[in-house]
């Protein structure tokens, strides 16, 4: 304990100290995903919106090249019909090698990469980003509130300030929410930008959620099962601490009581 | 494996006879698993079966990675990503194999922190403390490798800033660099050959700790209590001690379940929190990222490493006589390694004839400040060398070699042990008959230990 208080006094002290870096200038606010947790689920409606932002806006410049297609339908993710996902697969064009032409891909195919040169890759940038820090370098916020890809995505779709600078024949836009505070992208989202079939709200704000979740799942496209076999291991290994620890005590019980006795013994005629 | 007397293994059947006339395995086995053990054994000792699970847990797990891993620039991270996405199960194999290092290391800190307070390094274990000395810079050595398989940002920047130390040395050291990664910059060749030994010594770190294992049974444990088992026969022996199975086993084996709880739950719910982020982007030699970091156990060493610029004294007093042969990369490369050569050198550093730190007043305080000084060193490697940081690792450096090369030393000389129990049966006994004392009431006649 005493340790413990030392250590916190310690890194008040450096807190207060200037000439403290703080990681990450920008401040990112917290958005509330229904993934977040032990747990957090995705939502398959919001999954289907997001690969719709995703198509119709972000596929413009971005791409998505450790992705499989075909994983659209897999449980656990948008979840498809085959048909659609064939459909959708067959609108983009690749070079195959053998027939020396370019084809329509398959579900076996994997989304195209980025047709931008500067556009990153977007397969993994929710879990390539953090959101949160600190405090103090430690890394303890994240435990609560989690990493923060999600959120530091959303902000940078959402925090365009409206300024354009140009800078060696490239335009950077105001962005409060990327590093240094300038960003190649153009503002991507606006208000109505995408028609959903569900007549969901399409406001600027949550396309960026909706396109953030499906990227989300694009990172991590088995994060159900995974979260479902922490479940069963912990839920598993609880009960066999229980069992073990039951155990344990019965077989040290007999020589636990000889030593109370033993000591007990040794104490009576030093009283 | 003896050492110890006890009862050891008669064959009895016919097959039994003939087996062991010819390999006296079952014997060894039995040696081994029925070995007495002191009773008083207190839940810290629990870290050595929690060890030798990571190691078979990161050699199955990463056995079946290795089916699925390509080992070449072009291809290693989007084979790790074929692994998350494709292969059956390979999620999971990725991200024990990833968290099970961090156990690993979780696990190994502690049971040498245990070995540092008990005095476990002291007469006759120093060759025991040794060969631990040498698991633990395998594992290092694995770790750093393994992290750099996936071929993310971090991996490659973390390779190319970790080779570079080597390139410090003066003279042969940008030869040995270039050697050492089998080109003029971290690539291809240094992804083989790295791919290579992460895969060999495990299989290394297993002989060391058979022998690990070999030296402390041939000792015997050491106890919380320092006082050594009675060995004058085997009915003496049976007063101080218990046979590893059933007692040990059982309560280790709780331990360790408890422990997976934790591991499964991070595994499960957060398997990136101990990761960087960067290493989710693909290497590129041409961008380096803002803050290079190496994983998280090494965080006190890089905090060591960075600390000795070249305005500190003992850097400059050193250039001086060396005749600025040994510049302030090379004095953090030596004080890196150090670091580590003065802990393993603990048995004869330790002047104090008292092996339990519980007898040791003034031993105490300083080794709970040089456990304060380790989370202090991990937390200032992790920050960027700039501002108030390097004076903090700083002063944390100074007290990890004050602590190992002064202060043990003379604590020796200047401190006054308390009184030590007789017996490792008298400690087991206290420590029962203390618990029922005070449920009951009146509290018999005050012991001094503990
Ligand atoms: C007009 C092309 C274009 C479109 C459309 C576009 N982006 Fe970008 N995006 C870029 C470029 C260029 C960058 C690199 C910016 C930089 O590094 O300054 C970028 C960077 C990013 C980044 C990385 C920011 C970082 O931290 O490095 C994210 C995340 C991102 N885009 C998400 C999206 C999403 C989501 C969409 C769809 C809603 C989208 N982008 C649409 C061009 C585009």
């Amino acid at each position: 304990m005493l340790r413990k208080l030392t250590l916190a006094a310690l890194l008040a002290g450096a807190a207060a100290l200037p000439g403290h870096a703080a990681e990450g200038t920008a401040h990112i606010h917290d958005v509330d995903f229904s993934f977040e947790g032990p747990f957090g689920t995705y939502d398959k409606m919001q999954l289907q919106r997001g690969l719709q932002v995703y198509t119709e806006v972000c596929a413009a410049c971005h791409g998505l090249k450790f992705v499989p297609l075909r994983t659209l339908a897999d449980p656990g993710g948008p979840e498809l019909p085959e048909d659609q996902v064939r459909a959708y697969a067959g609108q983009f064009e690749i070079f195959d090698e053998e027939l020396d032409d370019f084809r329509p891909r398959l579900e076996t195919d994997h989304f195209p990469e980025s047709s931008m040169e500067n556009a990153p890759d977007l397969s993994l940038m929710t879990k390539a980003r953090a959101g949160f820090h600190g405090p103090l370098g430690t890394g303890l916020n994240q435990l609560f509130n989690g990493i923060g890809g999600p959120e530091y995505m959303v902000n940078i779709l959402t925090s365009y300030t409206g300024e354009e600078k140009e800078q060696a024949g490239t335009l950077f836009y105001g962005n409060t929410a990327f590093p240094g505070g300038w960003i190649a992208m153009p503002p991507p989202l606006s208000d109505d930008l995408v028609e959903y079939a569900d007549g969901h709200d399409a406001d600027a704000h949550h396309l960026a959620e909706d396109v953030t979740a499906f990227l989300m799942w694009t990172a991590e496209p088995k994060m159900m099962a995974r979260k479902e076999a922490g479940f069963t291991a912990v839920i598993f290994l609880v009960m066999l601490s229980v069992l073990l620890y039951l155990t344990n005590k019965r077989l040290w019980a007999p020589y636990k009581a000889a030593a109370r006795k033993a000591k007990a013994a040794a104490d009576t005629p030093a009283e | 494996m003896s050492g110890i007397p006890h009862d050891h293994y008669e064959p009895k059947t016919g097959i039994e006879k003939w087996v062991e006339s010819r390999l006296p395995i079952i014997g060894l086995i039995y040696g081994t698993i029925m070995i007495p053990t002191p009773r008083n054994l207190n839940w810290m000792w629990i870290w050595g079966i929690v060890l030798a699970f990571c190691l078979g847990l990161q050699i199955v797990t990463g056995i079946v990675l290795v089916m699925h891993y390509t080992p070449h620039v072009d291809l290693a991270f989007a084979s790790v990503e074929h692994i998350m996405r494709d292969v059956n199960g390979g999620h999971m194999l990725r991200y024990l194999h990833a968290n099970g290092a961090s156990l690993f290391f979780v696990a190994v800190y502690l049971h040498i922190f245990r070995g540092l307070f008990y005095g476990s390094y002291k007469a006759p274990r120093e060759i025991t403390w040794i060969i631990g000395m040498l698991i633990y810079l395998c594992m290092m050595g694995t770790a750093f490798m393994g992290y750099v398989l996936p071929w993310g940002q971090m991996s490659f920047w973390g390779a190319t800033v970790i080779t570079g130390l080597f390139g410090a040395i003066p003279w042969i050291g940008p030869d040995l660099q270039t050697w050492l990664l089998g080109g003029p910059a971290v690539g291809n060749a240094t992804l083989n050959r790295f791919f290579s030994l992460h895969y060999l010594l495990p299989f290394v770190i297993a002989g060391l700790v058979i022998v690990h294992i070999w030296a402390f049974h041939s000792t015997g444990n050491n106890n919380p209590s320092g006082v050594p088992v009675r060995t004058t026969d085997k009915e003496v022996v049976k007063k101080d001690t218990l046979p590893f199975w059933p007692y040990f086993v059982i309560k280790d084996l709780f331990a360790l379940a408890v422990v997976l709880v934790v591991f499964f739950a991070i595994v499960g719910f957060m398997p990136n929190y101990l990761g960087h982020p960067d290493n989710y982007i693909e290497a590129n030699p041409l961008a380096t990222p803002a803050h290079i970091v190496p994983e998280w156990y090494f965080l006190p060493f890089y905090a060591i490493l960075r600390c000795f610029t070249a305005d500190v004294w003992v850097v400059q007093f050193a250039s001086w006589i060396s005749f600025g042969i040994i510049d302030a990369k090379f004095f953090g490369v030596l004080a890196m390694f150090g670091a580590i050569i003065v802990m393993a050198l603990v048995p004869w550093l330790d002047t104090s004839s008292v092996r339990s730190g519980r007898y040791r007043p003034m031993f105490k305080g300083f080794f709970y400040v040089f456990c304060l000084d380790f989370v202090v060193l991990t937390w200032a490697g992790a920050m960027p060398a700039e501002g108030i940081y390097p004076i903090i690792a700083l002063i944390g450096s100074t007290y990890w070699f004050a602590y190992f090369l002064v202060i043990l030393p003379l604590l020796g000389i200047f401190e006054t042990p308390l009184p030590q129990v007789a017996t490792v049966e008298e400690d087991f006994n206290d420590h029962y008959g203390k618990a029922k004392a005070s449920k009951t009431g009146p509290k018999p006649v005050p012991t001094p230990a503990e």
